[in-house]
């Protein structure tokens, strides 16, 4: 499938079911928060980069200096994990800044501005890919049509602090490695949805991609950077067995 | 429970997103599952690393350069 995405305006609440459940902090407990996740407004509550936004729209430029300060680092990161290169991801950080800025009147506020600004910078990012590879298209399901990592396969366990046997820079290079044998179309959710913080919701309209697909390779890419990194975290203690289904 | 059905709740798990009924089932299932209590935990530890770890950071004078690009050209009109 060729992947091209059109900038449409849509509304991506917050999804909870109302039959989910509380949180149970005792019985599993949760992940850390993510860094760059932004708190979530409440319904008549208006989240605060819709008022910068209003003062750019209103001839403030320096509006948009705080806009680009919030989030370039997070745009950076994502055109790295799609491109692999450092100059093209450089490229992407200012195109998607600057095209976001031009269209600033397209953006209607029914969906975070992050969020739009995501959708412009992977945009960005595929186009710099495809004029890399000479023109060939390029598609969010590149090389996902494999069953590895469907099913975990080393059962080993971790190490406690495992991260605390290697440096920043071994265990940067690791994540980096890890990471970047993913194939794109996984590498692409997990990073949107557990790294930068999107919801389910919010990564399948960015992608192009059905609700259920995203989920399908988000547990494939988690699972597959579980078992990756198992080869550099593994206890001491040695494998456990392969697993028996029960 | 079987582990199969166990690791199709693994995403909703780590999200935080079953429902009580579900919750207490798959607690029930890791009791005596050695196996998916290690993927769980290394899943959740997989996760938290990656976002922990800023593996492609934005360096202060690349970050200051890009940013003055962007805003001379804002101010101009793009």
């Amino acid at each position: 499938m060729v992947w091209f995405l059109s900038l449409p305006s849509v509304t991506l609440d917050w999804y909870r079911p109302a039959h989910v459940a509380p949180r149970l902090l005792d019985v599993f407990p949760k992940l850390t928060p993510m860094a760059t996740i932004q708190p979530i407004a409440g319904e008549n509550e208006q989240h605060p980069d819709v008022a910068l936004v209003e003062r750019v729209r209103g001839g403030d430029v320096s509006a948009y200096d705080t806009l680009v300060r919030k989030y370039d680092r997070q745009i950076f990161r994502i055109a790295q994990h799609i491109t692999q290169n450092r100059e093209d991801a450089e490229d992407v950080m200012q195109d998607a800044f600057l095209k976001a800025y031009e269209k600033l009147e397209q953006f209607q506020g029914n969906s975070k501005f992050y969020t739009w600004l995501v959708r412009i910078a992977v945009n960005e990012s595929l186009m710099r890919l495809r004029k890399r590879r000479t023109g060939r298209m390029v598609s969010i399901d590149e090389d996902v049509e494999t069953e590895e990592g469907s099913v975990p396969r080393d059962l080993a366990d971790w190490a406690p602090d495992p991260e605390q046997n290697y440096t920043q820079s071994e265990l940067a290079d690791i994540l980096r490695k890890t990471i970047q044998g993913l194939p794109q179309g996984f590498r692409v959710v997990f990073v949107l949805r557990d790294v930068e913080g999107l919801s389910t919701e919010e990564t399948a309209e960015t992608l192009g991609l059905s609700v259920p697909a995203v989920k399908s390779r988000l547990l494939r890419a988690r699972l597959q950077l579980r078992e990756r990194l198992t080869r550099y975290f593994r206890s001491k203690k040695g494998p456990k067995e392969m697993g028996v289904e029960k | 429970m079987t582990c199969t059905e166990f690791l199709a709740q693994l995403d909703d798990l780590l999200d935080d997103a079953v429902t009580v009924e579900m919750r207490a089932d798959l607690k029930e299932h890791l009791r005596g599952c050695e196996h998916c209590e290690v993927t769980l935990n290394t899943t959740r530890k997989t996760i938290e690393i990656y976002r922990s770890h800023e593996i492609y950071a934005l360096p202060t004078d690349l970050r200051e350069r890009l940013h003055a690009a962007i805003m001379a050209r804002c101010k101009k009109g793009c």
